[in-house]
């Protein structure tokens, strides 16, 4: 190993933020050469990391590397330690390949696709930029660090969905994908706190620590379920936000808005896996769980059949290809639910190249199409896109699950778990076979979509305009040797995964490479019978045949009798699949239209009445009451102007000229002895003369420059005492009176 | 003649002054007027520094009378130009800052 881990992530970073800064500057190749260094340098990193750093240390995936960056946050008196440090291990080992690999890959591609792109080095920016924060996500060593990067995914997606955004539509998605992530990253949040506060660490090894060998996560919590489940349920609630399963996937297909690159990149081969990357990372804690485990699997099945449903009627090549992204999710949630964790990477690993190719075709067509992806427009391309066929064709058959085809052995791996699964105990056993029959029924519905979408634009006639026809053509080179590397690993990918069935027959023994590589990190592979095995492969080589033909009898060649007859018998039915199920709709109507309720509520009521009524009207009523009564003072005629200043100084001189009034005068009696002292305020000049008249007969009796007065009376009595106080210069005097009585 | 009496015409003096400048609605007239009540000032400041001794209440006097010829030469630069822009000076009438 020659560079530590922490250049992985940095090399895109710094990327991006040259770009960002100076991309502007240089050229096109300069810019993509910049963006190509930084992935594809990461991605030698990585290999060398993997192959000279994880390997010689284990040959199982038992060697770790940790990077330790610097000491982060430490507060609470020591109690919260987080350290910025990055940890590789046999997990997120393999998915820094998959994404520096994939990353490099479509960063070639974007070359060709993006050509005619204006904002050139903001898009290249922005890919850097993703593939950093996926990095930071995968290598992070603690939730806070992994946090960053699942936050800075979110934030590379939202502006590469609406990198065109002067289409509103495009802005709108971005929006869409954001906030609905937003409502996961609160459960991201709330698992954290949960996980801290139960365990005092946030960093991953030590909470598997707790999890594995500590009591603290079983113990009951809420609703009596433990710890465990509640950690489990809300970093699910964040996995099916970034991975688009049900309830939050409806920002996938709208992120479609995006450039083709990125959606093959971000929202089908890497950040979409975040969530199921996540539950893997976390295994120990939700073994602890069943019945968090159960509801991950039943939501990956459900998921993954109602997208397949979507996916049968959709016309927007990408928009079918986002569903079925939304399906193969749903496929790896039911590998991590059922606890095969190894089965879900492994599924991750495959859908990646894939997936990837697939949405790659997508863009190549659409670059043929003049930019459409309406595949009714489409048909018959593959004369005329002869690489892009094939790939297509590769990606399409891994896809269905066709045997040798990588996806065949992935989905196989999943398929098989749930029957074979014991993580679910006794009351939840249902569970396995239930979600298992729900895949092979959604297997069914992917390999006829997917045949459905080859058929339509790849065989028959075209259906597009003559203008558009004309310009069909095949990409350049920088598109197609990404697609051909990727119709590669769609098509082999699956080796590394082979079923110790199969692998029997090559002499090989127990479990695959990868699956063995893996168990350090997520446990050790489902046992499963070779007659289970065989049955599961032979099961779903059936069925990715029968919904090939079925999509064949449908689609081949173009629009078939029995499509046209469904549509004509049961149009509800397709209507409502076309719109999805009007899942946005509803959502529209339980969640967003109250909440617009409440907006307008508290506007017209806090904003129109409260605030402006209220708060600003008074004030401002007073102020304008006020200013118009005082206006008739302001007549604008510099003669009253003076003569208020005169009248105002006369009235100072006034005062200043009369002594002023005694802070206090102090009055003692002392059996017939009064003595009266005033109290002046401020320092005495001298100034001042005082006259006190005991008697009342308005002659001073005591009278001098002291402010102090003795007096005996002769008989008790209530007197008046009248002092006066005088100032000679300016023959002035004020007058002062106090009552004493004299007992 | 005793300082009061000094003092006295000082003070008709300065009351003449005020009233014109608060009355007169003409400018050059109350500029006129404002001379008054500083030439008022200067001589009450030269009566008490002769009744007081203090060389003082002299030279004040004197800056009094070079202030005086420069704020007749601003202010009548002032009328002249109130006249050029609206062809008269009557105060009255010149109140464009009426609230």
């Amino acid at each position: 190993m020659f560079a530590q881990l922490r250049s992985i992530p940095l090399l895109p970073l710094l990327g991006a933020a040259y770009l960002i800064f100076f991309g502007r500057r240089h050229s096109r190749k300069v810019v993509h050469a910049v963006a190509i260094f930084a992935v594809a340098a990461s991605c030698l990193i990585t290999l060398d990391a993997f192959f000279f750093g994880l390997m010689p240390a284990s040959r199982t995936g038992g060697g770790v590397i940790v990077d330790a960056v610097f000491p982060w946050i430490a507060a609470a008196g020591g109690d919260l330690v987080v350290d910025f440090s990055l940890r590789m291990d046999a997990l997120s080992g393999l998915l820094c390949l998959v994404v520096t690999f994939i990353g490099t890959l479509i960063h070639v591609y974007s070359i060709g696709y993006m050509a005619h792109e204006k904002d050139y080095s903001r898009f290249f920016a922005y890919l850097n930029l993703f593939c950093a924060a996926m990095l930071l996500l995968v290598l992070g060593d603690s939730l806070p660090v992994v946090f960053i990067g699942w936050e800075g995914v979110g934030l590379a997606s939202y502006l590469l969905i609406g990198f065109w955004y002067q289409d509103n539509a495009n802005a709108s998605a971005g929006k869409k994908a954001f906030i609905t992530n937003r409502i996961g990253d609160f459960g991201f949040l709330l698992g954290m706190f949960l996980l801290f506060r139960t365990t005092g660490t946030l960093s991953i090894p030590d909470i598997l620590d707790v999890a594995t060998h500590g009591q603290v996560l079983t113990a009951p919590l809420w609703l009596g379920q433990s710890v465990a489940f509640w950690v489990g349920l809300l970093l699910f609630l964040a996995a099916a936000g970034k991975s688009a399963q049900i309830p939050l996937y409806v920002w996938l297909p709208d992120a479609m808005a995006g450039p083709t690159p990125v959606s093959a990149l971000i929202h089908a081969a890497t950040m979409v896996t975040a969530g199921v990357y996540l539950v893997a990372r976390m295994q120990a804690v939700y073994l602890l769980a069943p019945a968090a485990l159960a509801v991950v699997a039943i939501v990956g099945a459900l998921t993954a059949l109602l997208a397949a449903l979507i996916g049968f009627a959709q016309n927007d090549f990408k928009k079918v290809l986002a569903y079925s992204t939304v399906s193969q999710l749903g496929f790896m949630f039911v590998g991590v639910g059922t606890a095969n964790f190894s089965a879900g990477i492994f599924h991750l690993f495959t859908h990646a190249f894939f997936k990837a190719g697939l949405f790659l075709c997508a863009g190549s067509v659409m670059h043929a199409m003049g930019g459409s992806g309406d595949i009714t427009r489409m048909g018959g391309l593959a004369k005329r896109l002869p690489v892009t066929t094939r790939v297509f064709q590769v990606c399409w058959l891994a896809i269905a699950g066709v045997p040798i085809f990588s996806g065949f052995f992935s989905k196989d791996a999943i398929v098989e778990g749930t029957f074979a699964t014991r993580a679910f105990g006794q009351g939840l056993a249902w569970v396995g076979p239930l979600v298992g029959v729900i895949l092979l029924v959604a297997a069914l519905g992917t390999a006829f979509y997917m045949s459905r979408l080859y058929f339509l634009v790849f065989t028959g006639p075209c259906r597009a305009s003559a203008a558009v026809q004309e310009h069909i053509h095949e990409a350049p080179a920088a598109m197609t040797l990404p697609l051909a590397i990727l119709a590669v690993g769609a098509a082999l990918a699956g080796l590394v995964g082979l079923p110790p069935g199969l692998r029997e027959l090559w002499g090989g023994h127990g479990a695959s490479p990868l699956v063995a590589w893996l168990a350090p990190a997520v446990g050790e592979p489902m046992p499963v019978s070779l007659a289970a095995e065989w049955t599961t492969m032979a099961v779903s080589t059936v069925i990715a045949l029968l919904g090939i033909g079925a999509g064949y009898a449908f689609f081949g060649g173009g629009y078939r009798r029995p499509a046209a007859a469904w549509v004509a018998r049961a149009p509800g039915l397709v209507a409502l699949v076309r719109d999805k199920f009007r899942v946005d709709e509803l959502y529209h109507a339980i969640l967003l239209r109250p909440f617009r309720v409440l907006c307008d509520l508290t506007f017209k009521v806090v904003d129109r009445i409260l605030i402006d009524k209220i708060l600003v009207g008074s004030w401002g009523f007073f102020v304008d009451t006020a200013g118009g009564m005082l206006r008739f003072c302001q007549t604008g005629d510099v003669q009253r102007y003076l003569a208020a200043f005169a009248i105002g100084l006369a009235a100072v001189v006034w005062v200043a000229a009369h002594p002023q009034s005694p802070d206090e005068v102090q009055v003692k009696v002392t059996g017939h002895t009064v003595k009266v002292d005033v109290v002046e305020p401020g320092p005495r000049d001298g100034a001042l003369g005082y006259g006190f008249d005991f008697d009342g007969d308005g002659v001073p009796d005591r009278s001098g420059k002291s402010p102090s007065a003795l007096w005996t009376y002769a008989a008790p009595n209530r007197y008046t005492i009248t002092i006066t106080i005088a100032d000679a210069s300016w023959h002035t005097q004020r007058v002062v009176k106090r009552t004493v009585d004299v007992r | 003649m005793p300082s009061y009496a000094y003092i006295l015409v000082s003070l008709v003096l300065f009351f003449l002054g005020t009233t014109g400048v608060l009355m007169r609605r003409n400018a050059l007239f109350v500029l006129m007027s404002i001379e008054l009540q500083l030439g008022a000032g200067s001589l009450a400041l030269l009566a008490f520094a002769r009744a007081l001794g203090d060389q003082r209440g002299h030279v004040v006097a004197f800056f009094i009378m070079a202030m005086a010829a420069a704020e007749a030469a601003i202010g009548l630069a002032i009328v002249v130009a109130v006249y050029r822009t609206r062809k008269k000076i009557d105060l009255a009438t010149i109140d464009e800052l009426r609230g």
